[in-house]
């Protein structure tokens, strides 16, 4: 059977619509196709959280360098594409910040590859690009990355299915609850109407949280252009 | 006023030079006294292995002590900072090597946090790994705790581990026949609706 093409999948998108209750992604969302056996049929159970799901894992600076914050230097030559800065502020639900806390990114190179083995993508690798990052918040909550602007890249779940560009981010709050894997884009990404991945999210105002800012205050000159982008850990714990 | 979370987003298909490090699923060397592995398959609605999910847990020492050191990246072999991951394997097999936990509160069972991600999971789900009764004691003592006791026994079961020659096995069925129970903490924000019943 042919795969669908990006007019069926937008199609299907458009079916589902728009919610304005949900925070978070469907866990069922057809469009993307992998989702259809790996999301729990069931609803959530809720819990009230014991000792354990209250805290979390600390990190501190025998686990992170503060090397590990720039991918641009992780090689001899530097990486092809455009360097830019990311920043921004992990935030809990109360608004106060995260400090001291792991940041982790991951990413596909300027030409829109992953250095990993599975990415069959026909683009270059990058010889001075690898596209991890680790890093510590500051004690306002605070973290800071150097690296390239990822490029889009084609996948297999429909026709024609292109990402739009985005880079990985993984974060930790103080409890196990608020640990986060998502997503950062780019404003103004045209392929984001077309990514049953971006549309899960089927709160626009919520799917928008997930795009970084052009900041000329974090840009450097000569250097590099700037991006912020500021999380807020979920809990709703802050009520016990 | 409204708190606006960040979303999540999948983990995707590319996170295997990312998120793995060395020893990140050795919570405890293997030679450590007490040391057990926790291991087990993480299924689809289909029965099929996933071979690209990642699993964290969280968790007490054996003496019920919530850890509060860092080195989980970069592990003297020492230092329990009760964090783990582990990636599944091409047979979506996954391995920790941990300590039995201690039970935080004398009055509750003691469990394992889990967080689960995969390809194609556009959340990460959460669920809670709990050892079986030891033999000689207690065996009901599990089903008095009032979490446990509310699920029906046969979603309950999902929720612990058995027992091999090892330590500890957990399979995570990810949908469907056995699906394990997934978890909306109290107040927690979740993905599709208002937490529901079992």
């Amino acid at each position: 059977m042919a795969p669908p093409t990006q007019a069926e999948i937008s199609a299907e998108m458009d079916r589902i619509g728009t919610g304005v209750e949900l925070t978070q992604p469907r866990l069922d969302y057809p469009p993307y196709r992998s989702s259809l056996r790996r999301h729990p049929s069931r609803a959530l159970v809720a819990v009230d959280p014991e000792a354990v799901e209250r805290s979390g894992p600390v990190f501190g600076a025998r686990d992170v360098d503060p090397l590990d914050a720039d991918l641009t230097i992780a090689h001899r030559g530097d990486p092809i594409g455009e360097r830019i800065v990311i920043a921004g502020r992990v935030l809990d639900a109360r608004g106060r910040p995260v400090a001291g806390q792991l940041v982790e990114i991951w990413q596909a190179n300027a030409a829109g590859r992953y250095i990993h083995q599975r990415d069959q993508h026909p683009a270059p690798l990058d010889p001075n690009f690898t596209g991890t990052g680790r890093c510590l918040t500051g004690p306002d909550g605070s973290y800071r990355f150097v690296t390239i602007k990822p490029g889009p890249y084609p996948w297999r779940n429909h026709q024609n299915a292109w990402r739009p560009a985005h880079v990985h981010f993984s974060l930790f709050g103080t409890r196990f609850t608020e640990r986060l894997i998502t997503q950062m884009y780019f404003p103004g990404d045209p392929l984001s109407e077309f990514d049953p991945i971006w549309r899960s999210i089927t709160d626009p105002a919520v799917a928008a949280r997930l795009v970084a800012r052009y900041d000329h205050d974090l840009t450097e000159p000569e250097w590099a252009t700037g991006y912020r982008w500021d999380v807020t850990l979920g809990s709703g714990m802050e009520e016990q | 006023m409204t708190v606006e979370y960040t979303p999540g987003q999948t983990v995707g298909p590319f996170f295997g030079y990312a998120l793995p490090y060395t020893r990140s699923h050795e919570l405890v060397p293997p030679g450590h006294p007490g040391a057990i592995r926790l291991h087990g398959t993480v299924r689809d609605g289909d029965g099929a292995p996933v071979p690209d999910a990642v699993l964290e847990i969280w968790q007490a020492d054996a003496d019920g002590r919530l850890p509060d050191q860092p080195g989980s990246l970069n592990r003297d072999g020492y230092t329990f900072t009760g964090w783990g991951r582990a990636c599944t394997d091409n047979t979506g097999r996954y391995t920790f090597t941990t300590v039995e936990p201690g039970a935080t509160d004398p009055t509750r069972p003691p469990f394992i946090a889990v967080a689960v991600f995969a390809r194609g999971l556009l959340d990460r789900l959460f669920t809670r790994i709990y050892p079986p009764p030891a033999v000689g004691t207690d065996g009901d003592a599990p089903a008095a705790d009032p979490f446990l006791a509310s699920l029906p026994p046969e979603r309950r079961h999902t929720l612990f581990a058995g027992r091999d020659e090892h330590g500890l096995t957990f399979d995570v069925v990810l949908q469907g026949e056995g699906e394990t129970v997934f978890l909306a903490h109290a107040d927690e924000r979740c993905g599709d609706g208002a937490p529901g019943p079992a």
